[in-house]
C-alpha cells in the first residue's frame, strides 16, 4: 500500500484546556454533514400528509393569526407597509432560527447510539440540524415572493445583505444550540427550557410589532437580542421599512451572536469529551 | 519505527460508579450537590466512587497484524475499543495511531428506521467515515452481499431483522481503513451469514490491513488473529500466540473448583423473576470438582431461584469445546413428560440437573453455558460461559497409547474384528 510511512498519526490522550474548533477535522467529515443534513430533511416530513408544506403553512398560518388579531383587532402599527407581509418577513427568520434551534438542542441526545459507536465531531450534529432549517427556509421564501408580487413591493436594492442577514440568524441558532445540546448532555432539563425559550424569545423580538414602539430608554437593552437586528435586517432589505437606528442595532446584534457562537463553541468542545460517557 | 500501527502507552480510563444508571442528573440535582456538601467532602466522595475501568495498558501493534482481544464481559475489551477508536478519551496515558481507523463497535450506527435500504447504506457509509465516490463505487457489492437486492428500495422499518443486520454487516465489511478495529459484530445473525462475515473478515486480514478483534468466539479468534491479548479487570494479563492466549483465557478465572456462582451485578434486570445461583461439575455421587473423569458418568447442576412462578420456563446446558465449538444443547424439559410436568414452576429454589454418560468427552478442557428462557416469549438469563472443566481421560479407551485423540468425543465403541 502506497504512501504507509507517511500515514497521518493521531495521538489520543487525556484532552486539557479548551480548544475552538478543528477546522481540517471537519473538512474531513464534510460529507458527513451533507448526509445528516439530508438524512434529517428526508425523514422530517416523513409519513405526514402534508409533506415539506409544513415549512410553509408553518409561517403562513401564525401570520395569518397575527394579521387578525395584533394588526386588525389590536391595531399594531406596522411601519406603513401592510401587516401580513410585514409580520411574514419576520417569520421566516424568526422560524428557522426557533426550529433550527430546537432541533439543534436535541440533535446530541437524540443521536445517542452515533455518539457512543462511532468518532466524528460531534460539532456536525447540531451544524446539521441547523443547515436542514435553511432549506425550510427557501422553500417558504417562495412564499413572501409571492406576497411581494401581490403587494406591488419591488425588493430594494439592499436585498443583497438579505444572505448576510441570513447567516446572522444561524449564527445565532448555532451559538445558542451548542449550549443548549451540550447542556442537555448533562441535564434534561434543556427539554422543557428550550420550548419556553424560544417562546419568550418570539415576545423580545420584533415580529408582531414594530422594533419603533420599543421606546427609546430601553432600545440599547433591546438590541442585545441579535434576533432584532435580523428582523430588522430582513425588513429594510426586502421592504425598505427605514428603522434610524438600524446601524447601532445591527452591529450590536452582530457582536452578541459572535460571543454567543464563540462561547458556545468553547463550551461544546470542552464537553465534548464526556459526552460519549454522559449522553 | 515505520511500521508501527499503534502504540499504546499506559493507557487508563476511569469512570464515575453509577453513571451507566442515572445517565444524566437534573440541574435541581447539581446545584443541591453543590449547596449541601461541603468541598472537602465532595472530594472524598469523588475518591470512592471512581473506578478504573481499564489502566496501565501498554502494546504495540505492528502494520498488518490481526490482534485478538479477549476477555469477560466488564473486564474493560469495550472500553479500550472505545478509546481507541475516539469515542471516549482516555483519563491518563496515550495512544498513537498511525493511519485511519476505522472502527464497527456496532453494525449499522445510524441506520434510520424512515429510510430505505438505498438510503441508509449512504448514509452509513458516511458515519463510517467513507467518501461518497467510494460509496458509488462500492454499492452493489455491497447489496450484492447483503442479499436483499429486492427490498433495497424499502424503508429498513420493514425489514426482517435478518435483512437488517445483513446489510448493516455488508456495509460495515466494505469498510477500507489502515487499521479497523472491529467488536464481536460477528455475534449476529443466522450461522449461515455468520460463516460469511467470517469469510469476509478473513479475507480483510489477509489483505494485509491492521485489524483489532473483540470475540468472545475462540475459534473465530484462532482462525483469525496470530496474536492475542487477554485482558482481565481492566489489566492487560497477557500477550501471547493466540492458541497460547486461549488456552490460559480459558483455564483462567472462570473455573473456580467446578463450580461457579453469580453475584447481582452479572445478572442483568430482565432475568427477574429468575435468579440463577450456582452451576456446578462432578463426577457422579463425587465432591465438586473441576477435573472429572470421562471413564464415569459427570454430573452437571444449575442451581436457581424463581421469585414469581413461571409458565414455559426451559432451563438448559450448552456444552462447548475449548475453542468455542458447540457440542450439545439441551434444556430440562426436553423430556414430554417433564415437559408437562413443569408446565408451571412455582416459586421456590430448584436444581436443574442432568447426566453425562461414561465415555462420552475426549481429555481436553471444557465450557458449559446456560440458559433460562420460555420458547418464543422471553430469555430471562442466558451465559454462554459460565464454567469451565477438565475432562480427564484416565481409563478411557485407548490409553495404552500416549498420544492426544483428535475429536471432542470419545465413546467407547463396539469394535469386532473378523478375519476374512
Amino acid at each position: 500500500m502506497a504512501g504507509r510511512g507517511d500515514a497521518q498519526v493521531t495521538i489520543l490522550k487525556p484532552a486539557s484546556g479548551w480548544s475552538l474548533i478543528d477546522l481540517r477535522d471537519l473538512w474531513h467529515f464534510r460529507e458527513l454533514i451533507y448526509f445528516l443534513t439530508w438524512r434529517d430533511l428526508k425523514v422530517r416530513y416523513k409519513q405526514t400528509l402534508l409533506g415539506a408544506s409544513w415549512a410553509v403553512l408553518r409561517p403562513f398560518l401564525t401570520m395569518v393569526v397575527f394579521s387578525i388579531f395584533f394588526g386588525k383587532l389590536a391595531g399594531v402599527p406596522s411601519d406603513g407597509v401592510p401587516y401580513p407581509i410585514f409580520s411574514f418577513t419576520a417569520l421566516l427568520p424568526w422560524e428557522l432560527f426557533a426550529a433550527s434551534l430546537t432541533v439543534a438542542a436535541h440533535s446530541l441526545v437524540q443521536n445517542r447510539h452515533m455518539i457512543t459507536k462511532i468518532y466524528f465531531p460531534r460539532l456536525i450534529l447540531p451544524l446539521s440540524a441547523i443547515l436542514a432549517g435553511v432549506v425550510d427556509f427557501l422553500i417558504a421564501f417562495v412564499v413572501l415572493v409571492g406576497m411581494m408580487v401581490y403587494y406591488r413591493f419591488v425588493p430594494t436594492a439592499n436585498a443583497w445583505t438579505l444572505p448576510l442577514f441570513l447567516l446572522l440568524a444561524l449564527v445565532t441558532a448555532l451559538g445558542v444550540g451548542l449550549w443548549l445540546s451540550a447542556l442537555n448532555v448533562l441535564y434534561r432539563d434543556i427539554n422543557y427550557v428550550t420550548p419556553f425559550l424560544t417562546q419568550f424569545w418570539l415576545f423580545i423580538t420584533p415580529i408582531a410589532y414594530p422594533a419603533s414602539l420599543v421606546p427609546g430608554q430601553w432600545k440599547i437593552l433591546y438590541a442585545l437580542n441579535p434576533m432584532a437586528g435580523v428582523v430588522e435586517g430582513f425588513r429594510w432589505a426586502l421592504l425598505g421599512i427605514h428603522n434610524p437606528n438600524l446601524g447601532t442595532l445591527v452591529s450590536t446584534s452582530v457582536i452578541v451572536s459572535l460571543l454567543l457562537l464563540v462561547s458556545g463553541l468553547l463550551y461544546f468542545r470542552r464537553m465534548e469529551r464526556i459526552f460519549a460517557d454522559m449522553v | 519505527m515505520s511500521d508501527l500501527a499503534l502504540r499504546v502507552k499506559n493507557l487508563g480510563k476511569q469512570y464515575r460508579i453509577g453513571m451507566a444508571s442515572p445517565a444524566y442528573r437534573t440541574l435541581r440535582e447539581t446545584l443541591g450537590e453543590q449547596f449541601s456538601l461541603s468541598r472537602r467532602q465532595r472530594n472524598d466522595d469523588a475518591a470512592v466512587d471512581r473506578i478504573w475501568a481499564l489502566r496501565h495498558i501498554s502494546f504495540d501493534v505492528r502494520q498488518g497484524q490481526v490482534l485478538g482481544i479477549i476477555g469477560r464481559n466488564g473486564a474493560g475489551k469495550s472500553t479500550l475499543l472505545k478509546i481507541l477508536s475516539r469515542v471516549t478519551d482516555p483519563t491518563e496515558g496515550f495512544a498513537e495511531i498511525h493511519g485511519r481507523v476505522g472502527s464497527l463497535l456496532e453494525v449499522g450506527t445510524g441506520f434510520h428506521p424512515e429510510l430505505t435500504g438505498r438510503e441508509n447504506i449512504y448514509l452509513n457509509g458516511a458515519i463510517l467515515g467513507m467518501k461518497r465516490a467510494e460509496i458509488d463505487r462500492k454499492f452493489d457489492e455491497i447489496v450484492a452481499f447483503s442479499e436483499v437486492e429486492k427490498f433495497i428500495d424499502t424503508p429498513v422499518k420493514r425489514y426482517s431483522s435478518g435483512m437488517y443486520l445483513r446489510l448493516a454487516f455488508a456495509v460495515a465489511a466494505h469498510l477500507e481503513p489502515e487499521i479497523l478495529v472491529v467488536d464481536e459484530v460477528l455475534a449476529v445473525g443466522d450461522a449461515e451469514f455468520q460463516r460469511k462475515c467470517l469469510g469476509k473478515m478473513s479475507d480483510v486480514a489477509q489483505q494485509g490491513r491492521t485489524v483489532l478483534f473483540v470475540s468472545h468466539n475462540m475459534s473465530a479468534i484462532l482462525r483469525l488473529t496470530e496474536e492475542t491479548l487477554v485482558i482481565e479487570r481492566g489489566q492487560l494479563v497477557q500477550r501471547a500466540p493466540s492458541a497460547q492466549a486461549v488456552d490460559y483465557y480459558l483455564s483462567r478465572g472462570m473455573s473456580q473448583e467446578g463450580q461457579r456462582s453469580w453475584c447481582d451485578e452479572e445478572i442483568p434486570a430482565s432475568a427477574k423473576p429468575f435468579r440463577p445461583l450456582a452451576i456446578r461439575v462432578r463426577n457422579d455421587g463425587q465432591p465438586v470438582s473441576d477435573s472429572v473423569r470421562s471413564r464415569e458418568t459427570v454430573a452437571i447442576e444449575f442451581e436457581y431461584r424463581l421469585d414469581a412462578p413461571l409458565s414455559g420456563l426451559r432451563v438448559g446446558i450448552y456444552l462447548m469445546s475449548a475453542r468455542g465449538e458447540y457440542i450439545l444443547t439441551s434444556f430440562d424439559t426436553d423430556d414430554l413428560q417433564l415437559y408437562e410436568r413443569y408446565a408451571t414452576r412455582p416459586a421456590g429454589q430448584y436444581i436443574s440437573r442432568c447426566v453425562l454418560p461414561p465415555d462420552f468427552l475426549n481429555e481436553g478442557r471444557y465450557m458449559i453455558g446456560v440458559n433460562a428462557s420460555a420458547f418464543k416469549i422471553k430469555r430471562y438469563f442466558q451465559d454462554e460461559q459460565a464454567l469451565t472443566f477438565h475432562v480427564d481421560a484416565a481409563g478411557a479407551p485407548g490409553m495404552q497409547w500416549p498420544e492426544p485423540r483428535l475429536g471432542t468425543v470419545r465413546p467407547r465403541l463396539e469394535w469386532k474384528i473378523e478375519m476374512v
